[in-house]
């Protein structure tokens, strides 16, 4: 049970996942919430166009990933601003636009293939201390930027009118947002691979969402969820000797179908204590009469 | 330059407002002192949220002047329809975010913020909801946290976007209550709404809008006229007083020529029921 453990690619692979894991179900809550679900799906793609061309250039794969996200993140923004596009369809065209830039560059220099396949699929085993440290490194900034714009994230995803009226200055939240949401798309390209970012994103939150009421606690839950997951995935991938970003997304599905599953038999038992209650009353009711 | 005078809360001279580009209310002229209580009113469509939404900054302004008071701090309430209840957060959650000016920088709230939110979910009668979820509770209760979020943050100026629509008698009664009890702690309140018999002919001033711009402005007796009404709703209504009361009726059928002093053949009326009063 411990042989994953012996060895340091392991160690690192299962490390990475965990805080992959965390941080993009941290936000990912926010991306539930403010229902943008596509965009996460939409910035993997774009950022795989970005790592082609970095890797092309010759650029360190996180700057390059990491610009090129922003930049996809700023013209999706100037875009929808446009009544006649929208959000949606400004998503839709800017990042298969970049994802097609990322194919033809590919088309055309087959040699990095391996690399590419990497991108789409993630290669967590092949992470190296240096990656590492880059991963913990983007980790630790994008959290502490979600910490200090906590307040603001929250009321704008809630009641983004009323913040507005409260002065808060939801563009440049927005814009700061949506460079979290790149750089977290980047960090996690490695671990799960373009195909497999928006369940990292999606299902920790929406588990969570469906154990609780509570915004802060919806939060942790999603966080430890994410962490948990990742480390798991990694950890069984090793047994079952299947690609640990697929593991890692398959253990999140699995724990989400659990509570769905959990969930149906509450809400059951709720609806058969109802019945039993009013079956009861009512029997009282022909007693008292 | 225009400038607000002294006793000035705020004040809009020759005012073109609206968004991207398309002027919803033109020449609007309007002065609002401190410790005022004023209901807008007008059909759907006619500028009252797009009026509400002027005085808090958030339109365009293609002519005149809109001023604010400096330092005036605003609370906003707005229609309970806009928000997202899928989201996960309690009453209290919902109060906290009204006190984001006091420390805009810190991410956490303090002990002073929650003081202040368990003072004012006291006020209004919401304390014991704090930890439920906003979602679970009745439209009166919603409608009371929001007030509360935007109480939290001690406003000067407080508007509300139909603050009444969708909520029982009972309810209604009570949070006009309330509004006149803040309005009495001298706070300014400034609501829109659609109701032209149970929430505006009881507030002392009324603006009515209509035609894309100011129509009347002025106590019920001077807005609830049958002409700014006829030009407001696009249809002839009938204004009868009882006592202090003022109602708006749409014109029946049958007395399309009715006019002001008129006996007006509104049918007899029947109680269908009372309430109980033997107290025997």
């Amino acid at each position: 049970m411990l042989e994953p453990f012996e060895f340091g690619f392991m160690q690192r692979a299962m490390v990475a996942a965990a805080l992959v894991g965390g941080v993009t179900a941290a936000v990912g809550v926010f991306v539930i919430l403010r229902r943008l679900a596509y965009i996460g799906h939409g910035l993997a793609h774009s950022i795989f166009g970005g790592a082609v061309v970095s890797f092309t250039l010759g650029i360190n794969f996180f700057l390059g990933a990491s610009i090129w996200g922003a930049f996809s993140v700023f013209l999706i923004n100037q875009a929808a601003r446009r009544r006649q596009i929208g959000g949606d369809a400004a998503i839709g065209i800017i990042t298969t636009a970049a994802f097609a830039i990322g194919i033809a560059v590919i088309s055309r220099a087959r040699s990095f293939t391996r690399d590419f396949e990497a991108a789409l699929f993630g290669e967590i085993l092949g992470i190296t201390s240096q990656d590492l440290w880059m991963t913990a490194g983007m980790v630790l900034l994008i959290s502490v930027v979600l910490f200090l714009f906590w307040k603001q994230l929250v009321f704008i995803t809630f009641d983004q009118d009323v913040a507005t009226s409260y002065g808060i200055p939801v563009r440049w939240v927005e814009a700061i947002f949506s460079l979290v949401l790149a750089a977290t798309v980047v960090a996690a390209l490695q671990v799960l691979g373009v195909t497999l970012i928006a369940a990292a994103l999606v299902i920790p939150p929406v588990v969570a969402r469906m154990l609780t009421d509570s915004f802060p606690r919806m939060f942790l839950i999603a966080v430890a969820l994410g962490a948990v997951t990742g480390f798991i995935g990694v950890y069984v991938s090793w047994f079952v000797d299947v690609s640990s970003g697929a593991t890692v997304v398959l253990v999140q599905a699995a724990v989400f179908a659990l509570t769905l599953l959990w969930g149906a038999i509450e809400s059951r038992r709720g609806r058969s204590a109802t019945r039993r209650a009013e079956r009861l009353a009512g029997l009282e009711r022909a007693l008292n009469d | 330059m225009a400038t607000i005078g002294v006793n000035e809360l705020v004040r809009l001279d020759g005012v073109a407002l609206g968004y991207e580009g398309l002027v919803a209310l033109r020449d609007v002229n309007l002065r609002i002192e401190p410790g005022e209580l004023i209901g807008i009113v007008g059909p759907s469509g006619s500028g009252k949220t797009t009026l509400l939404r002027a005085l808090l900054g958030q339109t365009e302004i293609y002519a005149g002047d809109a001023l604010v008071a400096d330092n005036t701090r605003v609370g906003y309430v707005p229609q309970v329809e806009t928000v997202d209840w899928n989201f996960p957060i309690t009453v209290e959650q919902v109060v906290l975010l009204g006190r984001w000016r006091t420390r805009r920088w810190l991410p956490w709230v303090t002990r002073s913020d929650h003081d202040r939110a368990h003072e004012v979910m006291e006020q209004l009668g919401i304390a014991e909801f704090a930890h439920r979820p906003i979602r679970a509770l009745s439209g009166g209760q919603q409608q009371r946290s929001f007030l509360g979020r935007a109480l939290v943050g001690s406003p000067d100026l407080l508007l509300l976007d139909e603050p009444t629509s969708g909520v029982d008698i009972k309810t209604r009664h009570e949070i006009l209550h309330q509004l006149v009890e803040l309005n009495a702690a001298s706070v300014t309140v400034v609501l829109t709404t659609h109701d032209l018999n149970g929430v505006a002919s009881h507030l002392p001033r009324l603006i009515a809008l209509g035609e894309e711009t100011v129509l009347a402005d002025g106590p019920p007796s001077k807005v609830l006229q049958p002409d700014v009404l006829e030009r407001a709703y696009g249809q002839p209504m009938l204004v009868v007083r009882s006592g202090h009361e003022t109602y708006v009726l749409p014109v029946p059928e049958e007395a399309p020529g009715a006019h002001e002093g008129d006996a007006v053949p509104l049918g007899e009326v029947e109680v269908i029921a009372a309430p109980d009063h033997d107290d025997a």
